[in-house]
């Protein structure tokens, strides 16, 4: 087992170079850079600006630099932890991004554990009751939730919230607990704002989830040995729960991490309707103003996140499945 | 099936012809879409204006209701809508239009109205609904330059429409090829394009998308923007649908009939395209069909963030831009109309799918 994790551990990082490699292209492909467009703007105000200062500003970011050397010097100041200076907000990104993604990280374990709770227990419903007035109801539900943009789903259930309970629902916090230190009431505060991104990532998921699961369950429920157990008179609730589902239950585990991509996908434009303080709206507003250390270091945490979700159902699943073997 | 004897004189066609006629909600979708396509293709004359006419008469005005009997309790067998009357809410100072009975605007069908270009080749002025000039026709309403939302919707059509046939077609291209090619050949290339798959797939798909748009340039035409955003959409997309043919291939190599094939001197390519493409020729297209709505709605998502399609072109993602706020809901939620045409779009995809899914499956038999 150990040295499955450590293989799993080292095939990441040829992976890692690549998205490194691959992320590096992305911020340098927009013509121009954050540097010349700032003047554009200084220029229109009528300010005069040296060609040296200019020159100064390039070399203070490394921008006078080859792009292979640029690349090299971003990779290893990334290794050690500086992941550069935010042009835009004038301020180093590692003040800018952990509690972000903390909260990103946060929404999208939240959504996962609702889209489980919610999915397995509805799909094995639907399986075991087929063709049902509720699973007729659930599999319209899912498509609906499937069918809906996240957006629109944000904003419907905002009104809703707005209208039936008058609270306004935009942002992670209340006002008056946005800058205060953490303490019991504000964790409360939190989780009475995070259950509608939660319940928005998550409708999506819940829906494939759930139509998934009920697949799997119908594909094993129609398998001989389940004939037999039931022919011999084992409990209906057993029957169901001690083989069956295990096995449906499998190929969920072992999308954990594909399903991590999708929720951090949905997270970004979420935020930006719901106005949370998480990855979304910063790395969009890096990627239109070009401020490359900002966007760079977003799409590299976020794809990090990713491979390491990977890992995770990798093991799991290794743990779950004994037919699986460690090679 | 009731009587395998009935069936079995029938050709494979024929037989998934029967599967997929059996599915209702499949064969509705189906028709709904073709319905949709035929309308986004002829969008200048279904649609009562061109995109951006505004109409100054009704800014932010609510969708009229089409009637046939005034308010006199006379039956009228042209319908009519009534015409705006606008009030300024003396509290709030907002603009609140009602419908005013005093005017009655009739709807033509088939008649003349406003000039258009007909597929940029020739101009005609017949449209299938509107109305006399100087009056006005707005079934959903206007937007906050008093643009006719239906026509935008019409016009939207054929952008958010043709794009998710158009990048599906690329992602096909591309996953068979590569898919195809893994399969087939195998041993390192294989494995090479395994990695690279996993790669892609790993990088969070709307960030990616998100960077790689950003980067298409402001400058470029509109043609130039919707074909990059197509390009952007299938340059992820088509990883799946690789990992799928390439599961197919290494499954199908094997086969008795391959193996024949092999063993009589067909070439590489006959083999291919004769023997290993047409026996999954119908899960790839069950797999494109179920790929197309993801698409819309990816277009829809970029282009809400403003990294997508922009104005002056119209898709539905643009015109969804306008409803970035919850205020709109509150004040004007027609402005969400485009986004039910999404919804309604995406629904019907995945149900002809589904269905064809079923269909083109030969051993579907047992489910019914």
């Amino acid at each position: 087992m150990a040295t499955y994790i450590l293989k799993r551990l080292l095939a990441m990082i040829p992976t890692l170079i690549i998205i490194s490699v691959i992320v590096f292209v992305l911020i340098q492909l927009p013509p121009g850079d954050i540097i010349s467009a700032n003047l554009a703007a200084l220029q229109q105000q009528g300010m005069e600006v040296s060609t040296e200062q200019i020159e100064a500003l390039r070399a203070q970011y490394n921008l006078d630099m080859p792009l292979p050397l640029q690349y090299f010097h971003w990779v290893f100041n990334f290794m050690q932890g500086d992941m550069g200076y935010s042009i835009k907000y004038e301020q180093p990104v590692n003040t800018l991004i952990w509690e972000r993604l903390g909260y990103t990280v946060i929404i999208a374990v939240a959504s996962l554990l609702f889209t489980w709770t919610l999915a397995i227990p509805i799909g094995i419903y639907s399986a075991v009751k087929q063709y049902s007035f509720g699973d007729y109801l659930f599999t319209v539900i899912g498509l609906l939730g499937l069918a809906t943009p996240s957006f629109m789903l944000a904003l419907i259930l905002m009104y809703c919230a707005y209208t039936w309970f008058g609270i306004s629902v935009g942002g992670l916090f209340s006002p008056e607990y946005a800058e205060a230190p953490w303490s019991l009431s504000k964790t409360a505060d939190l989780l009475s704002h995070i259950w509608i991104p939660m319940i928005v990532l998550g409708t999506a998921g819940t829906a494939s989830i759930m139509r998934v699961m009920r697949a799997n369950l119908l594909d094993e429920l129609s398998k001989p040995y389940v004939v037999t157990a039931r022919a011999k008179g084992v409990r209906p609730l057993k029957l169901i729960f001690k083989y069956p589902v295990r096995i449906a239950i499998n190929p969920f585990i072992s999308t954990i991490g594909w399903l991590l991509p999708t929720l951090i996908s949905g997270e970004a434009i979420v935020s930006i309707v719901l106005n949370l303080p998480t990855t979304g709206p910063l790395l969009l507003q890096a990627l239109l103003s070009q401020d490359m250390f900002l966007a760079g270091s977003f799409l590299m945490l976020l794809s990090i996140l990713t491979v390491l979700g990977m890992l995770l159902s990798d093991i799991l699943l290794a743990v779950v499945d004994p037919r699986i073997r460690y090679e | 099936m009731a009587n395998p004897e009935l069936f079995k004189d029938l050709s494979s066609r024929r037989l998934t012809w029967l599967r997929f006629k059996r599915h209702k909600l499949a064969l509705v979708s189906g028709g709904f879409l073709i319905f949709l396509y035929f309308i986004a293709a002829f969008c200048e004359f279904f649609a009562p204006y061109e995109p951006n006419w505004r109409n100054p008469k009704a800014i932010f005005a609510p969708p009229q209701e089409i009637h046939f009997i005034d308010n006199q309790g006379d039956f009228h067998f042209r319908p009519f809508v009534y015409g705006y009357s606008l009030t300024i809410n003396p509290e709030t100072w907002v603009r609140e239009y009602t419908q005013d009975p005093q005017q009655t605007h009739s709807i033509y069908f088939f008649a003349k109205g406003q000039k258009y270009q007909f597929w940029n080749l020739f101009s005609a002025e017949h449209h299938f609904i509107t109305t006399a000039s100087g009056q006005y026709l707005h079934l959903f309403g206007t937007d906050k330059l008093g643009r006719d939302i239906f026509s935008r919707i019409i016009y939207g059509a054929r952008i958010s429409l043709s794009l998710g046939l158009i990048g599906v077609a690329l992602t096909l291209v591309l996953g068979v090829l590569i898919g195809g090619i893994a399969g087939y050949v195998g041993g390192r290339i294989d494995n090479l394009i395994q990695r690279i798959i996993e790669v892609l797939q790993s990088i969070p798909t709307l960030p990616l998308w998100m960077a790689l748009s950003a980067a298409v340039p402001v400058h470029w035409s509109p043609l130039g923007v919707y074909f990059s955003i197509i390009v952007i959409l299938s340059f992820i997309q088509w990883t799946g649908l690789a990992r799928v043919v390439r599961g197919r291939f290494l499954a199908l190599r094997e086969e008795d009939f391959v193996v024949a094939a092999r063993l009589l001197g067909a070439s590489q390519l006959r083999i291919i395209t004769r023997h290993l493409l047409p026996s999954f020729m119908s899960h790839i297209i069950t797999t494109a069909t179920l790929a197309i709505p993801g698409m819309i709605l990816a277009e829809t998502a970029l282009s809400f963030l403003g990294v997508g399609l922009r104005a002056p072109v119209v898709s539905w993602g643009v015109l969804l831009q306008q409803a970035q706020n919850f205020q709109v809901i509150v004040l004007t939620p027609w402005l969400l109309l485009p986004g039910i045409f999404v919804i309604l779009v995406v629904i019907a995809f995945n149900l002809l799918g589904d269905g064809l899914r079923d269909a083109a499956d030969p051993y579907g038999g047992h489910q019914s």
